[in-house]
């Protein structure tokens, strides 16, 4: 080793060729294929086993069921179905993203909503003071919920097992053994029952559609202006007409006339559009905000987040915060669609349906990997399998075992693409 | 001879409780220049870097920085310096591809929402700055790189701001032979674009080839600090592992 060269030849040392060799220009369709071929090899699916799962189930129960499942009305009925699953798994998220659980998500969508019934009908409040007080408890029980976690350090599963149980003292207090609370409110009652204008419908499909291809074009552009790295156009092309595809096709079922009577009823349920503005919001505070980047950050590594400055704490209480309000604004939705609150509302498979849809989605259970989309996704094969299953008169037990097999399979799915790359890193 | 290190410290000590860990250390870095400290298990390296970067404050003793004296408290102190350092376990999120890591915890945005083709780019920057060829790949996942990668990434990040001084614990120590040398590549560049580098290293070909002072740390003591070039192989390990070298070393 020669040690005295002068300082300019230092770099004794070569730079070693092919480390970075796997590198590409960006844009072109077959490196980009190249791309998704490997994150699937290394077990990261994304959406495709949820949309496949749909697909398969849809055709599934069709064939079994060929007059009811299909028909306009059962459309109808199964979109309703999958809303408040959907929104309460959509806060399961936030908690999955960070590799925690909230157990207790479906009795707290159970208390707010008794709070609300309560104050609709005992005391007589408009139904924004009742919303806006349910949301308010979950808020509360999020953050008690989170700070038992974040700051007594106490693991998620039992602060919320704790709290499983608890709610659910709450709820029964508030309802009263056995009972049920009606709720007439128009508003409320409007939600999961009453349907937008059709012409309303179009227009707002349209310019979810336009603003969605826009966004995704322009972004495109922007980053091929720049030398970004982007996916080729044709990639852009095909996210942007699957969307198309699913959003029109959506609007143009929900559109026709489904009652059997003269009567027309028809148009989408005002309970879609609220789970569409939720997706929209909590995809963007995800994918966009420094506070979405913050919480993948800690789901993924939480001590490096932590040397990186971010708070942990903050972000860990604020996960089962959103968690709980939106249970809160989940059990809303099943009040409506119920027209009444019952003891045991929430409670049974609710929280074991809205992980599951989550999961089934692709939402990792290990925390960093998610998406808001997953919630939507997975809340439509649990409402599709509940509905089929319904519909074919299987029995109760079986109905269980079934739910539970499929979020088995979801779970080893995403234990196995975990494993995966674990073994593909270095 | 630059005039000022950008950083000095003299006679600094640091306890653990009743533990002993830093006595009386003294060490500088100067612009331009990368400084091996050395030293065995146990001798006090890691926790004189952290007492650098404001993860622990030292006991007593001079901490200046550009001839000022200061006092990080925390890495974020340290950070606004213009210090970086690079930890023995890297701390990247592997869910996150390389420019959300180099950005993590200082991410821009305009308005709520991210700027992330202002942070592709400059990550992209500096990335062809080092030469590190990423073209078109910084957008990859953590997940997927090889060790080497995930150290290039690590020390990227460490440049990508306007840092003075970076210290690199045990850059080398999980990887190959063609890795390291890629390290040590990026490790000399940092210097060469006059940032002063700490580099903490247990291998002597690894010291020898990119360090222009060495300093040995020996039971928590600086035992000696000198130009690479005035010392051998066997001197440095002799430092290492008994505190003195001939003429090297405190007097008895
Ligand atoms: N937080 C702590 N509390 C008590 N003792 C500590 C603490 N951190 C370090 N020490 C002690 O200080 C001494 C020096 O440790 P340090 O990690 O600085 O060594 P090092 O030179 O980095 O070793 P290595 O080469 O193994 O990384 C060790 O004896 C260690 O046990
Ligand atoms: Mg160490």
């Amino acid at each position: 080793m020669s040690t005295d060269l002068p300082k300019s030849e230092k770099p004794a040392v070569k730079f070693a060729a092919g480390d970075f060799a796997g590198d590409r220009p960006p844009g072109d369709m077959r490196s980009a294929a190249l791309d998704a071929w490997q994150r699937v090899r290394s077990g990261d699916l994304g959406a495709t086993p949820a949309i496949l799962g749909l697909l398969g189930l849809i055709v599934l129960f069709t064939a079994l069921r060929p007059e009811t499942f299909l028909s306009k009305g059962n459309i109808a009925n199964l979109f309703t179905q999958a809303l408040p699953i959907t929104i309460l798994a959509m806060g399961l998220v936030f908690v999955l993203l960070l590799g925690e659980i909230d157990l207790s998500a479906g009795v707290a969508s159970g208390v707010c909503a008794a709070v609300m019934a309560k104050l609709l009908v005992d005391a007589g409040q408009p139904w924004y003071v009742a919303v806006l007080a349910a949301v308010a408890v979950g808020i509360v029980i999020g953050t008690a919920l989170g700070a038992f976690v974040a700051l007594v350090r106490i693991p998620s599963f039992v602060v919320s097992l704790a709290l499983f149980l608890g709610l659910q003292g709450i709820t029964l207090r508030l309802i009263g053994e056995g009972g049920t609370v009606p709720v007439r409110d128009d508003v409320i009652n409007a939600l999961a029952n009453k349907n937008m204008p059709v012409g309303l419908g179009w227009a707002l499909a349209a310019a979810v559609i336009v603003g969605y291809a826009a966004t995704e074009f322009l972004r495109w552009r922007g980053q091929h202006a720049r030398g970004l790295a982007a996916r080729p156009i044709q990639f852009v092309g095909a996210r942007v007409g699957v969307v198309t595809l699913a959003v029109l096709g959506g609007t143009y079922l929900l559109s026709q006339d489904r009652a059997p009577g003269p009567i027309v009823l028809a148009g989408v349920p005002w309970g879609v559009l609220l789970v569409a503005v939720l997706l929209i919001i909590c995809t963007f505070v995800l994918g966009r905000t420094r506070y979405g980047r913050h919480v993948y950050a800690v789901g993924g590594n939480a001590e490096a987040a932590r040397r990186a400055g971010i708070n942990v704490t903050r972000i860990r209480v604020s996960v089962f915060m959103i968690a709980s309000t939106l249970a809160a604004i989940s059990g809303i939705v099943a009040a409506s669609r119920l027209s009444s609150v019952a003891t045991n509302s929430g409670a049974g498979n609710t929280l074991l349906y809205a992980v599951g849809a989550a999961v089934i989605g692709g939402t990792s259970l290990f925390g960093g990997r998610g998406k808001a989309r997953d919630a939507v996704l997975g809340g439509l094969v649990i409402a599709v399998i509940d509905n089929g299953l319904g519909l074919l008169g299987t029995k109760a037990y079986l109905n269980f075992l079934i739910t539970g097999v499929v979020l088995l399979l979801a779970a080893s799915i995403d234990a196995t693409a975990r494993r995966r790359r674990s073994e593909m890193g270095r | 001879m630059p005039a000022t290190p950008v950083l000095e410290l003299r006679g600094v000590d640091k306890s653990f409780g009743p533990v002993k860990v830093l006595h009386d250390v003294s060490f500088t870095a100067h612009a331009g220049e990368v400084t091996a400290l050395v030293g065995d298990n146990g001798a006090g390296k890691t926790t004189l870097v952290k007492g650098i970067g404001g993860v622990h404050a030292f006991d007593r003793g001079v901490y200046r920085f550009d001839g000022r004296p200061v006092r990080p408290r925390s890495p974020r102190d340290a950070a606004a310096l213009g210090i970086e350092i690079v930890h023995q376990d890297l701390a990247l999120c592997e869910n996150l591809d390389i420019v959300e890591n180099m950005f993590l915890g200082r991410e821009r945005s305009h308005g709520i929402a991210l700027d992330e083709a202002a942070m592709e780019e400059a990550a992209a920057a500096t990335l062809s700055r080092l030469s590190v060829r990423t073209v078109g790949s910084v957008r990859r996942r953590v997940s997927e790189l090889s060790g080497g990668q995930r150290q290039t990434v690590a020390i990227a990040r460490a440049a990508l701001w306007d840092s003075r001084l970076v210290v690199l614990d045990e850059p080398s120590a999980a990887l190959g032979v063609a890795q390291t040398q890629q390290v040590l590549e990026l490790v000399r560049r940092l210097a060469d674009r006059g940032l002063a580098v700490v580099l903490i290293s247990h291998n002597m070909n690894d010291v020898f080839a990119v360090s222009d002072r060495v300093a040995a740390l020996y039971l928590g003591r600086t035992v000696a600090q000198v130009r690479t070039a005035d010392v051998t192989h066997r001197q440095v390990v002799e430092l290492i592992t008994s505190g003195r070298s001939g003429d090297l070393g405190p007097r008895a």
